[in-house]
């Protein structure tokens, strides 16, 4: 299996250097080949996995529990204005 | 004044005896630290500043409800993923440096309710992504035994630091065996619990269905006092079981007569070292010995682990690392227009095999994909999950290699990611399957370097776990040597 | 709208849950606050951080899913939707996929044609993002209050033909969602948003055509002026030969069109997997009925009880139960004694108009249900004249005094003294020959005008059944 290795790395938000990608992607061709030895076991009726305990339904209350944390957040933000988190500007077309 | 090699139960004695043994174990660890870290580079952060209030206050502490605690003023070290409110966490990546949580993990107020210092924070591959402490940001941990080595990942640090006398134990968090393979490499216990046994709150996450947080410790029963801490329901984390926690010290009992245990044939195969192939038969013999009764069981799709993993655990870490963009905290590239900044910090906060992680589960959750491999390896989760329901009615607990070969030498599977990702080939079925399991010392190659034995139990019974460990570990003196350093 | 086109609209609705606090974690779920004050780590998305669901948000969700005709899923998770934006803190949103809250639900929409049933494919539930608030050229600051708070989304089936048809559903949606009682259902604090897709056909043709999804409609005027414009615009791009492309636009109301809006996402591959932090939940039917018996009284149910109890006409019914408060208002006034008929009348016919002039809403009026029953009183007995009764309203909203005050002061009693009336009358008579004349030669007009300008001579006081009669007599 191949993959397109640029649309990944975009949609992942990851830019590749051109040395980089050509080994990410051999190492990760070979590991998609490693991969490839689930296809020969049948698991038509078998049912996925997502959680190994089986326990359900657990909720809260709906209580509010403030909590006072968001100076300590902000102080150590790479960049903020006031009490907001500043970010660059979100270009048309990104 | 405690001197050498210290565990738990040895310093609380101590402790019990003489108040001031608090101050003089911080102190003499420090010490060790201060002499052997440059070589072996256990820990990622370390200040004295940093618990010397926390001595001050254990060692004036009049209130018996406190003093009686079972680790109070016992200092433990943390891997460094695990959420301290005012230490900076940065799970070994340039991503996360500066960023300082504003709360404490749910363990983290366990020990300190039970009376812990919080020591000093480990080693790890970054994101926990690895098998031998390599892919760092700090650089990598040596093992103590052969400082040529790695320690085994990712929890590198935690085993190494606790090998080397640089603590007394340490926790550590497995997805796929990063703590039971660097206990195994480094020569120290190491339990990964039943997943839901301990709260995964302020664990930064790697494999959300597969992570837990375990001990890494010089012995069974210290393994087993730790467990007991850290463990129980926590209403903070839905996956949190609401189970009873027995105390797992009353488990460790030097008795297995009649225990039913298990040597699955798919771990005795190809690529199996035969000096730990060797080490861990003569451990199953050992325990027949002492009146275990052991029988050859199978466990047919033990050779899918690994791959299933390698899909599981990726896609659930792609999403998970995605929150690493620079917005709120940690590091960000100076970029004038948004979409750059996500690609720069991104390129430049993460190192490579972060990076091989995220697109491969990016791309196994994509569209046109995900049905090949994402849900299809779910699929085979439950195929591997059955094959352990099925040798639990016929054994108590399965023992296998914990790690295919010793510990290797630094730098030997860097550049080929499968064949580091097939270290753990033993160790991940067990994550797969959410079931406890712990590395034990059980010999030495001829290269004078540790082999653990793992004891694996059905989920909840870390009782027969600790108790086959246990027994084993009092008939046997491999956990009673030192590296030299 | 040309002839030889229809158009198909869906609409996707996302309505806040007013629960005390968020979907996943303790904090306020409140508007209004300091810029991310109401956060914590699990809402900021902090690392290490893990959601628990909001039991109450869950329940309400499924009132929502009851009260609009869905089936609610015995079995249900969540699921991740992963892209990126910085008002999003984890990079996914916390939501439903393949196994939502509930399906297959549909609502009834009054058309001036008769009633119409719009399906409800399914209604699921979500995590609200932050926001981003652009700052100009400099950069943009994001808040994350409203990041996690609980929100229900609500997909139409492509049922919705007209832009008066999606105002409609709207409508009717929002009443629903105000009988249950779950949310503000405030399009101006963003407790209730609306994104509509719409796509063109030539009459006759099954197949779907390419579908715009319009964003940025702030209002259910907004959504109706959007979908004409766009309807419009594809209809002539259509007639040109040109391309529909599928994509998403903003409607931008001070220029009253839509603009092509960038992909956020380019290739909108959302990754969707099971949120591995969250459990699966089961719903009992047991549950379920427990529930649906908690549910209020639904604007359909109302409507009919108003119909079968009070007599109203199917349309006035519709128009009292459309707003929740508006049809306790009516029934109130019943309540304090007015003949439903009536009331309904007067409400409909004089006070909404009056209070829509006077830019006030019932809610905030200065008068009550007991006020009004009063006023209908004093008309039952003869009191005042119809009339009258206008202008005394309009005194009740102006100085919220009671009716009989306003009657007495201003001297609008009713007059039904014969020999006052007949005393007028014969100056009518007197002074408008012509008409009578007109009337004696069997024209029945000018005798309604000969009684108006009795009533006019006694300034509208004079019973007009007597008047009549008076008249009648008098003119022999």
């Amino acid at each position: 299996m191949k993959m397109d290795i640029d649309r990944i790395a975009a949609l992942a938000r990851i830019k590749l250097k051109a040395e980089e990608k050509e080994k990410l992607a051999a190492d990760l061709g070979n590991i998609l080949s490693y991969v490839e030895k689930l296809s020969s076991l049948d698991t038509e009726n078998v049912p996925p996995t997502s959680h190994v305990l089986a326990i359900e339904n657990v909720f809260r209350k709906d209580v509010q529990t403030p909590q006072r944390i968001i100076e300590e957040v902000l102080a150590k933000a790479p960049e903020r204005e006031g009490d907001f988190f500043k970010v660059p500007k979100v270009v048309e077309g990104s | 004044m405690p001197q050498g090699s210290l565990t738990i139960k040895g310093l609380r004695e101590e402790i019990r005896k003489d108040r001031s043994a608090i101050r003089s174990a911080c102190r003499l660890l420090s010490e060790r630290i201060k002499t052997v870290d440059s070589k072996v580079r256990a820990y990622a952060a370390f200040d004295d500043a940093r618990f010397e209030a926390e001595v001050e206050r254990l060692t004036e502490e009049k209130d018996p409800s406190v003093t009686g605690k079972p680790l109070f003023g016992v200092p433990i070290s943390l891997k460094d993923n695990l959420c301290v409110r005012g230490w900076e966490t940065t799970c070994a990546s340039r991503i996360l440096k500066g960023y300082v949580p504003p709360y404490d993990a749910t363990v983290i107020q366990k020990l300190r309710a039970n009376g812990a210092i919080i020591f000093g924070k480990c080693n790890m591959d970054e994101f926990a992504f690895g098998s031998s402490t390599e892919s760092s940001c700090y650089g990598p941990t040596a093992n103590p035994w052969d400082l040529s080595r790695v320690p085994g990942g990712s929890s590198g640090g935690s085993a190494a630091c606790v090998a080397a006398d640089e603590a007394i134990a340490a926790l550590g968090s497995d997805t796929g065996g990063s703590i039971r393979q660097p206990a195994s490499l480094c020569g120290v216990v190491g339990v990964k619990p039943t997943y839901g046994r301990v709260s995964r709150y302020g664990l930064i996450a790697f494999g959300s269905s597969l992570d837990q947080i375990g001990p890494l410790a010089k012995t069974v029963e210290d393994a087993a006092i730790l467990t007991n801490v850290i463990s129980g329901h926590d209403p903070k984390d839905s996956t949190s079981a609401n189970a009873a926690v027995p105390d797992f010290t009353r488990a460790c009992v030097p008795d297995v007569k009649g225990l039913r245990v298990g040597l699955p044939k798919e771990y005795f195969v190809a690529g199996l070292d035969r000096e730990v192939e060797t080490a861990v038969r003569n451990a199953a013999e050992k325990l027949a010995s002492m009146g275990a009764v052991v029988t050859d069981i199978s466990l047919p799709h033990t050779e899918y682990a690994v791959a299933v993993y390698y899909i599981v655990a990726v896609a659930e870490a792609s999403s998970n690392l995605g929150r690493f963009d620079g917005v709120q905290y940690g590091y960000r590239h100076p970029a004038n227009q948004l979409l750059d900044m996500y690609f720069e910090t991104r390129d430049h906060g993460f190192g490579s095999e972060a990076k091989r992680r995220i697109l491969l589960g990016t791309f196994v959750l994509s569209a046109g994909y995900y049905d090949a491999y994402y849900l299809k390896g779910q699929k085979v989760r439950t195929l591997i999950k059955r094959d352990f329901d099925h040798a639990f009615k016929q054994v108590d607990v399965i023992l296998t290699p914990v790690s295919p070969t010793p510990a290797f030498k630094i730098g030997e599977r860097t550049q080929d990611p499968l064949a580091m990702y097939l270290s753990d080939i033993f160790t991940i079925p067990m994550n797969l399957a959410g079931i406890p399991a712990i590395s034990v010392p059980c010999g030495f190659s001829k290269g004078n370097l540790p082999i653990g034995v793992q004891f694996a139990a059905k989920h909840f019974d870390e009782e027969t776990m600790f108790r086959a460990a246990y027994a084993f570990e009092q008939g046997t003196d491999f956990h009673k040597r030192k590296p030299e350093l | 709208m040309s002839a030889e086109y229809e158009s198909v609209i869906g609409l996707e609705v996302h309505v806040q849950l007013k629960t005390k606090s968020k979907l996943f974690c303790g904090c306020p779920a409140e508007f209004g606050a300091e810029p991310n004050s109401n956060t914590c780590p699990v809402c900021l998305g902090l690392p290490g951080s893990l959601p628990v669901l909001n039991e109450q948000a869950f329940l309400y969700g499924i009132q929502i899913a009851l009260a609009l005709n869905c089936r609610v899923a015995g079995r249900l998770k969540f699921d991740r939707k992963n892209y990126f934006y910085p008002d999003l803190p984890k990079a996914y949103q916390i939501s439903q996929y393949d196994q939502p809250l509930s399906s297959g639900g549909h609502l009834l929409v009054e058309m001036k044609e008769g009633q119409k049933k719009i399906g409800i494919t399914r209604a699921h539930m979500e995590e609200d993002a932050g926001k981003l608030l652009h700052e100009g050229r400099a950069g943009s600051v994001v808040d994350y209050n409203r990041a996690g708070v609980p929100l229900m989304e609500i997909v139409s089936e492509p049922d919705i033909r007209t832009p008066d048809e999606a105002y409609a559903y709207l409508t009717a949606l929002k009443a629903v969602l105000q009988y249950v009682g779950v949310s503000d259902c405030d399009m101006e604090k963003g407790s209730l948003r609306c994104d509509a897709n719409v796509s063109i056909r030539p009459k006759g043709e099954t197949r779907l055509g390419t579908k715009v999804e319009i964003k940025n409609l702030n209002s259910f005027s907004a959504v109706k002026r959007a979908l004409q414009y766009e309807i419009a615009r594809q209809i002539d791009a259509a007639e040109k030969g040109e391309t529909i492309f599928q994509e998403t636009r903003l409607w931008n109301d001070e220029r009253a069109l839509t603009l092509t809006m960038r992909s956020k996402e380019e290739a909108h591959d959302y990754r969707y997997f099971p949120e591995p932090d969250l459990v699966p939940f089961t719903v009992s039917s047991d549950w379920v009925e427990d529930l649906r018996e908690d549910l209020p009284e639904l604007p359909a149910a109302r409507k009919e009880r108003f119909v079968k109890d009070y007599g109203l006409s199917e349309y006035d019914a519709s128009v009292l139960i459309q707003d929740k408060d508006l049809g306790n208002f009516f029934e109130e006034c019943v309540t304090a004694g007015a003949p439903p008929k009536r009331a309904s009348n007067l409400i409909q016919s004089e006070l909404l108009g009056m209070l829509y002039e006077r830019g006030e809403t019932f809610h905030a009026m200065k008068t009550t249900a007991a006020g009004i029953a009063g006023l209908i009183r004093l008309v039952e007995n003869g009191t005042i004249s119809g009339r009258s009764a206008k202008d005394v309203l309009a005194d009740m909203l102006e100085t919220a005094k009671p009716a009989e005050d306003i009657v007495r002061e201003k001297g609008l009693t009713q007059v039904s003294d014969e020999t006052v009336i007949a005393e007028a009358a014969k100056k009518v008579i007197a002074a408008n020959p012509k008409p009578v004349e007109d009337y004696k030669n069997g024209k029945e007009k000018s005798f309604a005008f000969l009684v108006g300008q009795v009533m006019r001579e006694t300034k509208g006081k004079a019973n007009p059944a007597l008047a009549n009669k008076v008249l009648k007599e008098l003119l022999g």
